[in-house]
């Protein structure tokens, strides 16, 4: 660019005018400024387009004379994500690009053009997996096209894949492994090898994403001029987060299934005031709970370990009882923690479930097991730094918000089901649960923070129907769309299906749910209860078929459909069940109804949070 | 006129007691049926009840009550079978809390059946050959008869009599079996109430019929009473007793216990002219404006007695004969084995509560359904709660005797004469009308009152104890010597001075007291009876004379 501030003729679409302001503004600005400008420039151009304002007619009769915008000589980064870490990664990873002078654009996977694969220079994947090796819901058609004949070659292709997942589950990180090899099969070339988070993903995504961007810089040689395209209005940066949790105020811990109830689900309502704290319905707020001081006990007596000793482990010092208690995971069982356990045990039958072949007995392993018990069952000989180590990094629960902010102001409101049960004659706590449960009094504080979730959204246009199905402590995030529907004054109907064991004992909401009816907010409410007697089993999935005539009638009439909950049984048992109700009530062959639903995930008209 | 009570709306329009049961049945989205259905539903012998115990605690969980019913049978006489003592037991074991409760009406209740389960346990119980048509409702409910059937060849024929009236007073509505029983839907016009009409009575209506000389029935306490004549082992016809009542609400002057008055002598063959001529000169007179003086008692006050007779005499087509000399010894039940005319032997167990349950104090529940499996004569709810297994072969005694032993059902052999005799209804936690509770504390009550009979020196003496959880007077409370009428949760309203035969009324002593104050007031007074009471003399009659209660004590 010249640093001459004359203009002596138009610049690209420019009049002579503009031209020299143009001029005048850039004049003495350092290179990074200039770049930051051309990003804003961008940005504003894709607000324009974004409402629908008309592509300049300059840029439209001259194309030559357009500015000549490398598309390929950037990072895109890509994510799928289901509860939101992949999206808080891949948008981490773009700032720290954007920062580093690099050009680069962050893409929901479900957004993502799939035309553009094809001149793509770099591009990074960050992607979770869920349940049991299976891919976020809106990845699915990233992931599809990847696998199909259609995929192009990718010969011009730099790439890196950062997994996440859950090693309790046997499938760990299945679909980032299935993304980076698929990749590399179309020949892409590896920038960086695939990383595979576990659910403290935040040791090793960090160390990633500072690699990437110094990958980065290399394959595309430098600051670029600057095409990063400001994909939204930066939001002024909360003041508190996932990393600096606010403490929240206990204003509420309600259990809400009755006296006779086997489980024990508890209303919470938590003060955000003065926090800054903001959300929507369909968002999560983050927990960063304190494990349950009888499983520490039980630990360090398994261990024989002296809780007061004092660990010293990534420049903290606390004492052992701290790091079990506010730091490290201590309830779930993971693979490599069991690998160590075998070690240091020479368990042979503890070894022997980890080669393959065993995979039914590590699952049954990984799922009933708790590490108090492993240690209990094993021995081992473990000093105390080594066991903390050996432990993941606490990780905060995310539960679904039940409140809206219209209706309940500074507070954000949470349906918990506290874990806590006996397994082998011997009680267990869900940590988080057990220890939300047990916070009470005026001093009683929960450090939080919000975990927005765009892809669970009520519609914009307020006179859409919606069908909310959401079983159990599913129905969380229903209470906040019920109450912001109704604060919005939304025209469109409102239609919630929900289900439990016991009707006397477990219908969550009961009365507000009443009300709700009475008032004419709820238009519709069908129940299922699976362990009443004397009724037979009802599941949701049941009564939306009861009910298909008019749930087909619904989705032909624009109806949005939520579903919250269960993600391993009851989930796909609602997909089959919609699919079957398009088939019958829509008159369509199997093929058409699941394409039916597809197309209705596809546009975002049926979405879900299940877990 | 006044304008109607709303209760009265909802019976004009209920289609002959439809209302919108089966629409309230369907809705499962509450264990509740609808607000005017709970009007309507108690003519089918049920109640929407809720566990009290847990209403505050289920509102704060955001849970609705916990609503259940209770249904009452109709059992006209309280007779009943060893078979369907089999079905009942099952019944309240598979559909209900576990317990089946003897009540003052000689009929079963069941209590905490839920609403998904209610058509269920109604046809179960219709299959035993037991109906609960008008067990509850603005209708004739559960007809009386003395418990002890056969001691004369009279008992019997008495008997007979009561399942008669009971079933010429039932409502003729098919709404029952349509709602119920999956009977054939009638349609509209042509099905007809000849004797209630479309709005039924203004309020409940109570019969009952005794043999002399046990008053167990309380036969001055029922809108229409008969007392039987009988001579020589034969049955003669009745004493006609009309416009008693126990019903009262607190501080309302307007409303009271009353007696009922005999008005004369029918025969046998008139009963049912008479029945129908008292039941419907309450229907076309009786207040529907106030509900709770809505009872025939208040009609007779209002209008006087003599224009009752002269207006029951036009409808009869004849005038009753004068009434015949009667004589009362006693209320309560006469307990252990008595020999009946005919030889065979009839056992009357003490059922505290009338509440039949297997829990802390016993397996009852299961001792009588293991006597029922063997019994092969009959079973008698009596007006007091307690049960007669009646109709026994000398031969098998000794075997029945060493069942009841064994299940604890000898309470009769062991309880002190208060604990014996008293009566208490259900109150609390299913009835909403109680304010205090009655049934939960009726153990605790008889145990301070014996101790107090007992440091006064007069353990072991008679003493009719009755208590309720609130003024309306289920279990009679207003003929004991002693009771306590509850007021406010652990404060009742004592009365005192019943004559122990049924025939007067006690009186208020000290209004809404607690326990400490109940139990030094009867120290003080069986303090004075122990002191100053004649040879053989009750101490609801000492307290008359004493001037504990009456004009004296003012």
């Amino acid at each position: 660019m010249s640093s001459n501030p004359v203009a002596a003729l138009p610049l690209g679409p420019l009049d002579l005018e503009r031209s020299e302001l143009l001029l005048r503004v850039v004049d003495g600005l350092e290179p990074s400024t200039l770049q930051w400008l051309s990003g804003f420039a961008a940005g504003v151009a894709h607000e324009r387009a974004l409402a629908g304002g008309a592509v300049p007619a300059a840029l439209a009769t001259n194309p030559q004379t357009a500015p000549r915008s490398e598309p390929t000589a950037r990072l895109t980064i890509v994510y799928g994500s289901q509860t939101g870490n992949s999206k808080r990664i891949a948008e981490r990873l773009g700032r720290a690009a954007e920062a580093a002078g690099l050009a680069a654009r962050v893409y929901a996977s479900g957004s993502y053009p799939l035309k553009d694969l094809a001149k793509e220079r770099l591009m990074v994947v960050v992607v979770s997996t869920q349940g049991d090796g299976d891919p976020p819901d809106d990845a699915r058609g990233f992931i599809e096209f990847l696998q199909s004949r259609k995929a192009p070659k990718l010969e011009q292709l730099s790439f890196s894949v950062l997994a996440l997942g859950d090693s309790s589950y046997p499938k760990f990180c299945e679909t980032g492994r299935q993304v980076d090899e698929r990749l590399a099969a179309l020949g892409a070339r590896r920038l960086l090898d695939r990383v595979d988070c576990d659910v403290d993903y935040d040791t090793l995504a960090t160390p990633w994403l500072d690699r990437v961007v110094t990958g980065a810089r290399d394959t595309l040689g430098g600051p670029q001029v600057a095409t990063v395209t400001r994909l939204r209005t930066a939001p002024v940066a909360p003041q508190f987060s996932r990393e600096q949790p606010f403490a929240a105020e206990i204003v509420g811990n309600q259990r809400i299934t009755a006296r006779d109830a086997t489980k024990d689900v508890r209303h919470l309502e938590l003060g955000l005031a003065g926090s800054g704290l903001a959300y929507t319905p369909g968002d999560a707020l983050g927990v960063w709970h304190e494990n349950p001081r009888a499983v520490v006990d039980d630990l360090l007596q398994a261990l024989r370990l002296d809780g007061e000793q004092a660990v010293e482990l990534d420049g903290q010092g606390k004492t052992l009882r701290e790091w079990l208690t506010t730091s490290r995971e201590v309830t779930r069982l993971t693979r490599p923690f069991l690998a160590q356990q075998a070690e240091r045990s020479k368990d042979a039958a503890l070894a022997a479930i980890l080669q393959p072949g065993h995979e039914a007995d590590l699952r049954r392993t990984l799922t009933d097991l708790q590490v108090v018990d492993v240690l209990q069952r094993h021995g081992g000989d473990w000093d105390a730094k080594t066991f903390v180590q050996a432990l993941r990094p606490l990780a905060p629960r995310l539960y679904s918000i039940a409140s809206s902010q219209e209706a309940v102001g500074e507070e954000a409101h949470l349906t918990v089901a506290v874990v806590d049960y006996e397994l082998a004659g011997k009680r267990r706590y869900g940590a988080a649960s057990t220890y939300l449960a047990g916070l009470d009094g005026e001093a009683a504080r929960a450090r939080v923070f919000i975990e927005h979730n765009e892809r669970f959204r009520l519609p914009h246009d307020t006179s859409r129907d919606v069908i909310m199905i959401g079983p159990g402590t599913g129905v969380a995030p229903f209470r906040g769309f019920v109450q912001h529907r109704e604060a919005q004054a939304a025209t469109g109907r409102n239609w919630l299906f929900f289900g439990a064991r016991h009707f006397q004992s477990e219908f969550l909401y009961q009365t507000e749910w009443q009300d709700a009816l009475k008032q004419g907010v709820l238009t519709r409410l069908d129940v299922a209860f699976s362990r009443d007697r004397g009724t037979p089993r009802t599941y949701v999935q049941d009564r939306l078929r009861a009910a298909g005539r008019d749930i087909y009638a619904w989705l032909d009439g624009g109806a949005y459909v939520y579903v919250c909950g269960d993600a391993e049984q009851m989930a796909p048992d609602v997909n089959t069940a919609l699919i079957d109700i398009v088939a019958e009530h829509g008159a369509r062959s199997r093929d058409d109804a699941e394409a039916y639903v597809r197309k209705l995930a596809d546009d975002r008209r049926y979405l879900r949070d299940v877990y | 006129m006044a304008e109607l009570s709303h209760v009265e709306k909802i019976k004009r329009e209920s289609r002959h007691l439809r209302g919108t049961l089966v629409e309230s049945l369907q809705d499962d989205l509450t264990g509740a049926i609808r607000e005017d259905d709970t009007v309507l539903i108690k003519f089918h012998g049920t109640y929407q009840q809720d566990d009290r115990d847990v209403r505050d605690e289920r509102r704060r969980q955001k849970l609705e009550p916990a609503y259940s019913f209770m249904i009452r049978t109709r059992l006209p006489g309280g007779v009943c079978t060893p078979q369907q003592w089999l079905q009942l037991d099952d019944i309240a074991r598979r559909y209900g809390n576990g317990t089946l409760r003897l009540t003052t009406r000689q009929t079963f209740q069941f209590h905490g059946v839920v609403k998904t389960e209610l058509k269920t346990t109604m046809q179960a119980i219709n299959a035993a050959l037991i109906d609960t048509i008008a067990a509850c409702g603005d209708v004739n409910r559960n007809v009386l008869a003395s418990a002890n059937p056969v001691e004369t060849r009279a008992h019997p024929v008495v008997h007979e009599w009561a399942k008669t009236l009971s079933e010429h007073l039932l409502p003729k509505t098919r709404a029952y079996h349509e709602i119920w029983l999956d009977g054939e839907r009638v349609l509209g016009t042509d099905e007809a109430e000849p004797l209630y009409g479309d709005t039924y009575l203004p309020r409940k209506f109570k019969t009952a019929i005794v043999v002399p000389p046990v008053n167990d029935v309380d036969v001055f306490a029922h809108d229409l009473g008969f007392i039987a004549i009988v001579e020589g082992g034969e049955l003669q016809g009745f004493n006609v007793t009309v416009g008693g009542g126990m019903g009262a609400s607190h501080n309302d002057p307007e409303t009271f216990p009353r007696l009922a008055d005999v008005v004369g002598f029918a025969r046998p063959e008139q009963l049912l002219a008479v029945a129908e001529a008292v039941l419907t000169t309450q229907r076309d007179f009786g207040n529907r404006a106030v509900r709770k003086r809505a009872r025939l008692k208040y009609t007779i006050e209002d209008r006087g007695l003599d224009w009752f007779v002269a207006e029951i005499t036009r409808r009869q087509g004849f005038a009753l004969e004068p009434a015949r000399p009667f004589q009362f010894t006693q209320q309560g039940d006469r307990f252990g084995w008595i020999e009946g005319h005919d030889g065979r032997w009839h056992l009357t167990l003490r059922i505290e509560a009338g509440r039949i349950a297997d829990n802390e104090f016993g397996a009852r529940l299961t001792g009588l359904r293991e006597i029922a499996k063997v019994h092969r004569g009959d079973f008698r709810l009596t007006p007091n709660q307690n049960l007669t297994i009646a109709n026994v072969d000398p031969a098998a005694k000794a075997f029945i005797n060493g069942l009841v032993a064994r299940y604890g059902l000898n309470r009769h052999e062991q309880a002190s004469p208060v604990a014996r005799d008293a009566l208490a209804c259900v109150a609390l936690p299913t009835c909403g009308l109680a304010m205090a509770e009655a049934e939960r504390y009726l153990p605790r009550l008889t145990q301070l009152v014996d101790e107090q009979l007992a440091k006064n020196g007069l353990a072991g003496a008679p003493l009719v104890l009755r208590i309720t959880g609130c003024p309306n007077g289920c279990a009679r409370p207003y003929l004991a010597e002693v009771a306590l009428v509850g007021k406010a949760p652990g404060r009742y309203n004592l009365f005192l001075g019943g004559d122990g035969r049924g025939q007067r009324l006690n009186v208020l002593h000290l209004e809404n007291v607690d326990e400490p104050t109940i139990v030094a007031a009867l120290d003080a007074a069986f303090a004075r009876y122990a002191r100053e009471r004649t040879d053989g003399e009750r101490f609801g009659d000492f307290a008359w004379r004493a001037g504990l209660v009456g004009a004296q004590a003012a």
